[in-house]
């Protein structure tokens, strides 16, 4: 019994102080927005007061914005257009990636980790770096400020996140199940498509989610490479925060953004779970 | 027939890539680059199937790394052009790296960004590795929620939800106590700190989970206190996760671009907010070189955390 009264107060000074920090920095923020979307704009910017002492100003909590938001179709286009920008960012990573990936898990084994580098190494420089680099790309092609320019380097700055996930589950893949199919006479299309693909279906959830979310709350690339009419979530919250100043307004947009984050990750979580081999 | 095809098909991206050269020859090359890469895909089809089994994996995935370094390439290459545009090679130059030197605005954002990373990664590697241990060793409920969150989340969010919190909930309650509170270098360390932990915390708790119980039990049946312990078993058994995820929360400190824009506020400048500055107002290859600059340090940075903890970067990855 002596020995368990160390333990707790170090199981206390371990995790009070990281615990402590994120309460404080990540969940108090994350609540406070969730009270901001309820309030009333500041007359300057900001947020109105919550208890005023003057007469005729607005205090107090509304749902002002939630009914502007659903009562105009333009967000919910802007919304529509920020999932589809995501949707074909997704399948264009997954239709770039996958055969990489599938290659670097059926290279030797002491190929594998130097392919697998120079897949990252060039995510590693400077995120605004490789947007730079398509808009000196498509300049002189006069393809910049359009669609294909926003979607192009969405996918090159995300092609990583698919990469990666896509390739450890591969590699983890028996090759004597593909042995077993060519043995039952399986040509090389529905080995992949019968064993191969069913069998990497956790990969390729995984990947998708980590790409789909970003470019769900991207606002950089729209606003560097794109055209007024490219605008994403990202560029409406961002514009709601540091150009109007409508505080307000722009956390409805981010708990909005959030609800649709949280339903892309458990719909990916979902599915991975259900195209897991063993609950197929 | 289908190794030749590979071969071709390189020349091919060799001429897509010198097509951003060209100048005004651009699409001409540009076209007769993708004819080639079509021939060679025609090359492959009517290759005996037998020479070479992976050839179409091989083929794509030749051109998706082409895809992921010929912009990169591009940058580095017009970072020693002897033009204002980057559009067509005039002639080798160091004169925008010289430019760079005498750029005071950028050499102060440089140091910025230098002295926020190393704090915000010193403090998010204490606190990370903190998490880490306390999240293998006595698996608490809510802790993985706070830890995993934010680096899952869009980083605009954390962003937003930081400014908010700093000029609206902070500085009131911080001016009751006579203290002023400003976005500036404190507001963007802790902003930084904040989605590191993370980072620090995965990479940590991956190195425990590797490990055997028994040498901790060991230590404690041979009368080791808890700090002993740590001290002297876990600590360094832990080290190589530990600098690994020190290395990556620097790395992450000094690129981020999102988070550092909602909570610098106007006066406070590190080197990607500079970059975006330069970028939206006027490309010049200064842009360039700077970027040249950076990715030689990220890429040192890479290899000494390759070389201190292989194992702790394959797990991550």
């Amino acid at each position: 019994m002596a020995t368990q009264r160390p333990e707790r107060s170090t199981r206390w000074l371990v995790t009070a102080p990281p615990f402590l920090f994120l309460l404080l920095f990540f969940l108090v923020p994350a609540l406070i927005m969730v009270v901001a979307s309820f309030r009333h704009p500041g007359e300057f910017g900001g947020l109105a007061p919550l208890f005023s002492s003057r007469s005729g100003e607005e205090a107090g909590l509304t749902a002002e914005n939630y009914r502007v938001f659903f009562g105009d179709w333009v967000y919910f286009e802007i919304f529509l257009r920020s999932f589809g920008v995501a949707a074909l960012t997704t399948v264009l990573c997954l239709l770039l990636a996958y055969p990489l990936a599938l290659l670097i898990a059926h290279s030797p084994r002491r190929h594998r980790d130097l392919m697998v580098l120079l897949c990252v190494l060039p995510f590693a420089s400077n995120f605004l770096v490789r947007v730079y680099a398509w808009m000196i790309m498509l300049g002189p092609f006069e393809l910049l400020f359009t669609p294909f320019a926003v979607i192009a380097a969405m996918v090159y700055v995300h092609l990583p996140f698919m990469i990666l996930p896509l390739y450890t589950n591969l590699e983890k893949h028996d090759p004597v199940l593909l042995d077993a199919a060519q043995d039952l006479g399986a040509d090389g299309w529905r080995r992949f498509w019968r064993v191969t693909f069913p069998l990497s279906l956790p990969g390729v959830f995984a990947g998708s989610a980590l790409v789909f979310i970003p470019v769900l709350g991207m606002f950089a690339i729209p606003e560097i490479l794109g055209g007024i009419g490219d605008w994403l979530v990202g560029n409406m919250i961002k514009e709601a925060f540091l150009g109007v100043r409508d505080w307000p307004f722009g956390s409805m947009l981010s708990i909005m953004l959030t609800v649709c984050v949280l339903a892309v990750a458990s719909a990916a979580a979902w599915l991975a779970r259900r195209g897991a081999p063993g609950h197929a | 027939m289908r190794r030749l095809a590979l071969v071709v098909e390189v020349a091919g991206i060799l001429a897509i890539f010198g097509s951003f050269f060209a100048g005004e020859a651009r699409y001409a090359a540009f076209a007769i680059g993708v004819a080639v890469v079509v021939a060679a895909a025609a090359l492959g089809a009517f290759g005996a199937r037998r020479t070479m089994p992976g050839f179409w994996l091989w083929f794509a995935s030749l051109a998706v790394y082409a895809f992921l370094y010929i912009p990169l390439a591009i940058v580095v290459i017009f970072s020693f052009n002897d033009s204002r545009l980057n559009a067509e090679w005039v002639g080798f130059t160091t004169a925008w790296y010289q430019r760079l030197l005498h750029n005071e605005a950028m050499l102060q954002a440089a140091a910025n960004s230098l002295m926020i990373a190393i704090v915000a990664s010193g403090i998010a590697t204490v606190l990370g590795t903190m998490a880490g241990i306390a999240m293998h060793r006595w698996r608490p409920r809510l802790l993985p929620f706070l830890v995993f969150t934010p680096v899952a989340m869009p980083e605009i969010l954390l962003g937003v939800s930081l400014l908010v919190f700093f000029l609206n909930s902070a500085r009131p309650v911080l001016a009751t106590v006579g203290i002023e509170c400003d976005l500036g270098l404190i507001t963007v360390v802790i902003a930084h700190i904040t989605f590191s932990i993370g980072f620090v915390a995965i990479i940590v708790r991956a190195r425990l989970a590797g490990m055997d119980e028994s040498i901790f039990e060991a230590a404690r049946d041979l009368g080791a206190t808890p700090w002993q312990t740590f001290r002297l078993v876990t600590f360094p058994l832990i080290l190589p996760g530990v600098i690994a995820g020190g290395l990556m929360a620097f790395t992450l400190s000094i690129d981020d671009f999102v988070i550092t824009f909602f909570t610098a506020g106007v006066g406070t400048k590190t080197l990607p907010l500079e970059i975006y500055t330069m970028i939206k107002v006027a490309v010049s290859p200064e842009v360039n070189a700077v970027s040249t600059l950076l990715m030689l340090l990220t890429l040192a940075l890479i290899v000494t955390a390759v070389r201190i903890a292989p194992d702790a970067l394959r797990g991550k990855g």
